[in-house]
């Protein structure tokens, strides 16, 4: 019995593994397609990887999504982390349930309930000052920080959870203002948590669609956006190129982050060691 | 030291102001613009017009239902074999499960176009080696089969995560007890995991009902869903009164089916996996 799960259940996990990776294994082989194709494979070429940087739409995208990407990760991460710590710190139960209540609304609410309920409140705002064309890139950093902000949240509130409240006031009764005594006490012990937060900010802003899709304007496309105006005609193959740059980009990071986090929790034990 | 807490606890004020704005607000909008007409005077016109759409909407709901049910049968084992592996194995794998979600979706949905089309790569296979063709593309199963491709990994990871922290010692002492392989499974690792099960349940089923990409590309003209309603009556119809009152009912709908498979799932469970994690 116990032998064979030890063989059988390898094999499935390399099933789904196949599964998961068939498609991009697809995108990658067709970014070196020698043909204008993304149906038929003609040899090797870099040609793709070549047309990228000179496809001037396609390269402004992706700096219009960096931008969105870095600012709102940014931006939701030090609001994030702010209301964490007010949340924390709230002693009423029933202000600290609504509160949880409407942090959760976006989560849970389906991105196109989201994109289109924002939508509607950006036109009528836009109608009620009687402009027209609001949509564009602050109504877009305006949603993304909206729908990050409870994942830096969510992220941040356990560790604080871990921290010893104790520290903060000693620290204060040693003379530090409050201010000081969070940047000096608080916020190390916090750290792991606001980076993981501001991590899944970041890539949940990278690879939005639905709710970018109908809050943004025609001047303000993002990577996303323009892949599915793309893919309602043709999808070039300069595109396979440009998210096969980006996996293995994210792969190099992650690899990095393991890496420092290895060596991170190495030092921790030499430090208890002593 | 009172004064000093009052501040902090203002700190979440910026966070409730900003919420209030831009997730309440818009809320109340999908509301007003779903209870009005074109000239912004009151009406149940739109509501009025839900019942033409039942179809579509028990289609969703089926198609959702049936991929989040695909999902937890598949994630599960994968999830329970990860939990059980070596410290290595485990970081590996789960970063192997997560490292497609920053792929773009949309290109891997594409991508499955040109693996099922009727002269794509699994055809091509099926004839080099003497079979059939099969028609796959724009076909409800090739729907599901997005949706549970595109939703897997977070079916994978709470589940994951849940069973992960399980103490390894409830299983030692239901062996101790005299139960075998299959009394360990169902006494200790399927009560233990429900609040996992649930939350990548939650994760699978409300992208998968509201999608409308993966509808667009794998299921071609004869799969509308509620999202490609929804999507249209907003970017080519323009009639955001009737968007309003589908996007409404759509909310409700999943808040619904989630209470309901709540419900289900037993609360005592639930407690009891609390309590164990």
């Amino acid at each position: 019995m116990k032998r064979k799960r030890s063989v059988l259940m390898p094999v499935y996990a390399v099933l789904i593994l196949v599964f998961l990776y068939a498609p991009i294994l697809v995108l990658v082989v067709y970014s070196f397609n020698a043909a204008n194709s993304t149906a038929q494979l003609h040899g090797f070429s870099l040609k793709w990887y070549r047309e990228l940087f000179h496809d001037a739409a396609t390269l402004d995208a992706f700096r219009n999504t960096m931008i969105l990407a870095v600012s709102s990760s940014l931006i939701s991460g030090v609001l994030g982390t702010v209301s964490a710590v007010g949340i924390f710190k709230m002693k009423n139960k029933w202000v600290k349930n609504v509160t949880r209540g409407v942090t959760n609304i976006p989560m849970m609410n389906p991105d196109i309930v989201t994109g289109i309920s924002m939508m509607l409140l950006f036109v009528f705002a836009g109608r009620m000052l009687g402009r027209t064309g609001v949509l564009g890139f602050p109504t877009m950093l305006i949603a993304h920080i909206t729908f990050c902000l409870p994942y830096v949240i969510l992220s941040v509130l356990p560790k604080l959870r871990q921290t010893d409240v104790n520290l903060s006031e000693a620290a204060q009764d040693l003379g530090c203002t409050p201010i000081q005594s969070f940047f000096k006490v608080v916020l190390p012990a916090i750290l792991p948590g606001v980076l993981t937060g501001v991590m899944i900010a970041f890539t949940l802003s990278l690879d939005d669609f639905v709710i970018s899709y109908f809050v943004s304007g025609p001047t303000s496309q993002t990577l996303p956006i323009r892949i599915f105006a793309m893919t309602k005609k043709r999808v070039t193959p300069d595109m396979y190129a440009l998210s096969t740059i980006m996996f293995f980009a994210i792969l190099f990071l992650l690899i990095i982050i393991n890496y420092i986090q290895m060596r991170g929790e190495k030092k921790q034990i030499e430090k208890v060691k002593y | 030291m009172q004064n000093r807490t009052l501040k902090s606890r203002l700190l979440a004020t910026p966070h409730l102001v900003w919420s209030a704005i831009f997730v309440v607000v818009p809320l109340v909008m999908v509301v007003y613009y779903s209870l009005t007409g074109a000239e912004g005077s009151f009406t149940l016109d739109n509501i009025k017009q839900i019942p033409k759409y039942f179809d579509t909407f028990l289609l969703s709901i089926w198609l959702g239902l049936l991929a989040t049910a695909i999902s937890l049968l598949l994630a599960y084992p994968l999830a329970y074999f990860i939990s059980q592996s070596k410290f290595n194995v485990q970081q590996t794998m789960i970063t192997l499960v997560m490292l497609p979600m920053w792929m773009n979706f949309l290109l891997r949905t594409y991508s499955w176009m040109t693996i099922l089309e009727n002269n794509g790569i699994i055809n091509t296979i099926l004839t080099s080696i003497g079979l059939q063709p099969l028609h796959l593309i724009n076909t409800r199963g090739a729907v599901v089969l997005g949706m549970v491709y595109d939703f897997i990994p977070y079916m994978i990871l709470p589940i994951y995560s849940v069973m992960v922290k399980l103490d390894r010692s409830l299983i030692e002492a239901c062996e101790d007890l005299g139960g075998n392989k299959v009394d360990v499974f169902r006494r200790v690792i399927m009560p233990n995991s429900t609040s996992g099960v649930i939350s990548g349940v939650t994760m699978v089923f409300v992208p998968s009902v509201s999608t409308f990409y993966i509808s667009q590309k794998l299921g071609g003209t004869n799969t509308l869903l509620i999202g490609d309603v929804i999507e249209s009556q907003f970017m080519t119809s323009n009639n955001y009164h009737m968007g309003a009152a589908l996007s409404l009912i759509l909310m409700v709908l999943i808040l619904v089916c989630l209470a309901v498979m709540n419900h289900f799932s037993g609360e005592d469970d639930i407690e009891q996996g609390r309590l164990a994690v």
